[in-house]
């Protein structure tokens, strides 16, 4: 579960990125998140993730109360929250599995439940066959789906997805929607963050619209209701 | 820097599985070899500052050891009256004992002080027909801490029955003086070249975590602990430092060695004796490990904080 109440956020600039943000995101959910560059999309991304404290407000995120979280318990936070990003950020010197493995090795797993798990997980995102490959011999979408896998192996209750479709071709980006819809009816909450408004348009989902740090509408009629405003 | 892992954090380096000692041993070693210049660079600047570090040591242990010697044999005369009988002058004895300071009085009647006289002049000398009466009874006094000497004497003076005393303050003030400014030296030497080996492998280190800054968003970014994320440069720090301090430790075994036989060989440098290697060979084991210890962990540590900043 993600809420925000009345958040607001200013860079040591001055640059104001967020002017009063409320919004909540219930369990279970599938939310996009869409704006224009420069909107405070990213702002909401860094403040969910922990890399960045809100200047006034509440953020909860998954019972954290991030406004007030202890430095050391941010790590924990940071386990419930599956992150996927535009530029898949796949370790290159490490294979398909050894990428996913990394996850659950870092956060102390052991040797068992990584054997166990991980085969799972490339299966759910359909790279089962090719888990001795390394990132470099894979299609951009095939390196996303290791992304997603990596993002759910330690079995978040949250996925964000950072502008997850931005280096995909249409094709590709349909097939990791799909994906992520799977994966939210398996039980996850997804946000998505995107700015590619015919793929949303494709889904039946709740769209909450930012722009110049405000919430400018949220519901289930997507993209349009934002435009005509 | 920081210094120190928190509590909770060795915890669960204490309590962690077998799997995971493995893996972090493994990274640890793995980035030793994926900047094997630089490790090389790191370890050898150790190496080179804990043989300077030891050196020293050693040869302030040798002083120390020398002048403790030297002190043993300083040792002050005091003359007792001449009208003293034996068992008058003995008397004295007991009171030069109860001064502090002092560690032993050994009396030396005028009829032996006699004999020693003649013994050291040679046979057939001028003194030969010289009578006992011509010499004092008198003590031999030893010291516990020689820098108090002039306060020893002193006070010795002060008893009845004592009429002349002859020391050598300047010889045993010398002693101290030159084992301070040895121990000064020594101290500030070390100082600096376990700073000079600390900025080494801290760099070292920051190299490795620089390389690796993805790796450890990711691992930020999935929940990983600073303490996990910290784990395998320690590792590496440690296993710098501690490789640095035994190649230092056995070319210092070696070189002192050779360098003692080498002084024990020559007349001229009769004057020094050295403790042989063997005698201190464990607390010099302890001195090295403790020194690749800390410019290892400590190097590490210093240089992993500000990659944590995330």
């Amino acid at each position: 579960m993600i809420e925000f109440k009345n958040v607001e956020k200013t860079y040591d600039t001055g640059t104001k990125a967020l002017k009063g943000v409320s919004m909540r995101i219930d369990d279970g959910e599938f939310v996009f998140l869409v704006g224009p560059s420069g909107s405070g999309k990213s702002t909401i991304i860094k403040l969910i993730s922990g890399e960045l404290h809100p200047t006034a407000g509440f953020v909860e995120v998954n019972g954290y109360h991030l406004e007030k979280i202890k430095k050391s318990a941010i790590p924990h936070m940071r386990r419930t929250v599956g992150v996927v990003f535009q530029d898949f950020r796949l370790i290159e010197n490490k294979t398909v599995y050894e990428n996913v493995a990394f996850a659950m090795r870092v956060i102390g797993a052991r040797n068992r439940e990584i054997r166990k798990r991980v085969p799972y997980v490339l299966e759910l995102v359909g790279l089962e066959s090719k888990a001795r490959r390394h990132p470099s011999e894979l299609s951009g979408g095939e390196q996303q789906r290791v992304a997603i896998a990596r993002a759910i192996v330690n079995n978040p209750s949250m996925i964000i997805a950072d502008e997850p479709t931005g280096n995909l071709d249409p094709a590709r980006s349909f097939e990791i929607m799909l994906l992520l819809e799977e994966i939210n009816n398996l039980g996850t909450t997804v946000l998505v963050v995107t700015h590619e408004k015919e793929l949303v348009e494709r889904f039946t989902k709740r769209v909450v619209a930012i722009d110049e740090g405000r919430v400018v509408s949220d519901g289930m009629d997507g993209y349009y209701q934002y435009e005509e405003q | 820097m920081k210094a120190a892992l928190s509590a909770t954090e060795w915890m669960g380096i204490i309590s962690m599985k077998n799997s995971n000692f493995g893996y972090l041993m493994g990274e640890g070693i793995r980035s030793i070899f994926q900047h094997g210049f630089m490790s090389f660079a790191a370890v050898c600047v150790t190496v080179a500052c804990l043989l300077i570090i030891g050196s020293f040591s050693l040869i302030l242990y040798n002083v120390n050891i020398m002048v403790s010697d030297m002190e043993k044999e300083n040792e002050i005369m005091v003359y007792i009256d001449e009208s003293y009988d034996e068992a008058e002058a003995k008397s004295v004895g007991s009171r030069i004992n109860m001064i502090e300071n002092v560690e032993k009085a050994t009396f030396i009647t005028k009829e032996s002080a006699l004999q020693n006289f003649i013994a050291n002049q040679g046979e057939g000398s001028a003194f030969e027909g010289l009578s006992a009466s011509t010499f004092r009874h008198r003590f031999v006094v030893t010291l516990q801490d020689n820098s108090m000497m002039h306060d020893t004497v002193e006070r010795i003076r002060q008893i009845t029955g004592v009429v002349n005393i002859s020391a050598n303050n300047e010889l045993a003030e010398g002693f101290t003086t030159i084992q301070n400014v040895l121990r000064i030296a020594t101290i500030a030497i070390i100082a600096l070249l376990l700073v000079v080996s600390l900025l080494i492998i801290s760099n070292t280190v920051k190299l490795a975590m620089y390389d690796r800054r993805d790796e450890i968003a990711i691992m930020k970014m999935v929940g990983a602990t600073n303490g996990f994320i910290r784990l395998p440069f320690i590792v590496q720090g440690f296993l710098l430092g501690i490789t640095g301090a035994a190649a230092a430790f056995f070319i210092e075994w070696g070189l002192y060695d050779a360098l003692t036989r080498k002084i024990a060989s020559m007349d001229s440098m009769q004057l020094f004796s050295f403790v042989p290697f063997m005698n201190v060979l464990w607390p010099m084991v302890a001195v090295f490990a403790a020194a690749g210890l800390f410019v290892g962990v400590f190097g590490s540590l210093s240089s992993i904080r500000k990659f944590l900043e995330v």
